[in-house]
């Protein structure tokens, strides 16, 4: 993933969860039914889980420009003018 | 969210602050509830009232109990137990409380009902001052929840009296 798709997923997740919570309380409250709160919101947190956590393509629209090792060896370390998208993420997918 | 067990993590813990939430939600929806529940119980008869061999009073009646608690159900109720108590003042204590019977209501349907029966536990005193006292039959009840708060009260029948000598 790339860092807006980072983004992406953690809105996305978050939003998804509230929106299932909320429906899966205001169904369980009006059909009087716990049992189908629990049930509408297990659901919401698997389809959740489906859509955020996985490294889908649209995740990564954005995709960082690495250098090729061997153009890094040619480019000395960068001023400060230059480094603007020069970020060493180690832990990237 | 730099990877997959990472994202998996957030997730999860999110789901699961949430649905505290949601519980604690459904809870304080209980306290909407304005029940309006309705019991008698009727002392039918007295079966034997004896003293027994380590000298304390005791007493087995016939119980006719009827009660409509169907306004205490909830959608957030699991059960409701419900039993019925024999209070007395004695010279020892100011306030005697004897279970006599009791029972759990699982749902709505089974919470209109009456019963006849014996005391389902013993009714004995501590001591002997069980001829001719005046008691009173409290019915109580205990809304268990699926989740949160316990609601408990009571309805207060008086006006029963022990004979005064023993059958």
């Amino acid at each position: 993933m790339d860092w807006q798709g980072q983004k992406l997923a953690e809105q996305l997740m978050q939003i998804l969860l509230l929106a299932f919570a909320v429906v899966a309380f205001a169904t369980g409250y009006i059909s009087g039914s716990f049992q189908m709160m629990v049930l509408i919101y297990a659901v919401g947190v698997v389809l959740t889980t489906l859509v955020t956590v996985p490294n889908w393509p649209f995740f990564n629209r954005h995709p960082l420009k690495w250098l090729d090792p061997s153009e890094a060896e040619k480019h000395p370390k960068p001023q400060e003018a230059v480094s603007a998208k020069k970020k060493p993420a180690k832990n990237m997918i | 969210m730099h990877s997959f067990g990472y994202r998996a993590n957030a997730l999860l813990t999110f789901a699961v602050t949430i649905l505290a939430l949601m519980c604690a939600m459904a809870s304080i929806s209980d306290n909407f509830n304005h029940p309006s529940p309705s019991a008698h119980v009727e002392v039918l008869n007295i079966n034997w009232f004896q003293k027994q061999s380590k000298g304390n009073d005791e007493v087995s009646m016939q119980l006719n109990i009827s009660a409509d608690l169907q306004s205490l159900f909830t959608w957030n109720t699991k059960q409701v137990f419900v039993f019925v108590a024999a209070e007395y003042e004695t010279p020892k204590n100011s306030l005697n409380q004897i279970s006599l019977w009791d029972g759990i209501i699982p749902s709505r349907e089974h919470a209109k009902f009456w019963i006849h029966t014996s005391n389902k536990y013993h009714f004995i005193d501590q001591g002997s001052n069980l001829r001719g006292k005046e008691f009173n039959l409290t019915l109580h009840w205990h809304v268990m929840p699926k989740t949160g708060k316990m609601f408990a009260d009571k309805i207060v029948m008086s006006g029963y009296r022990l004979p005064e000598e023993y059958r």
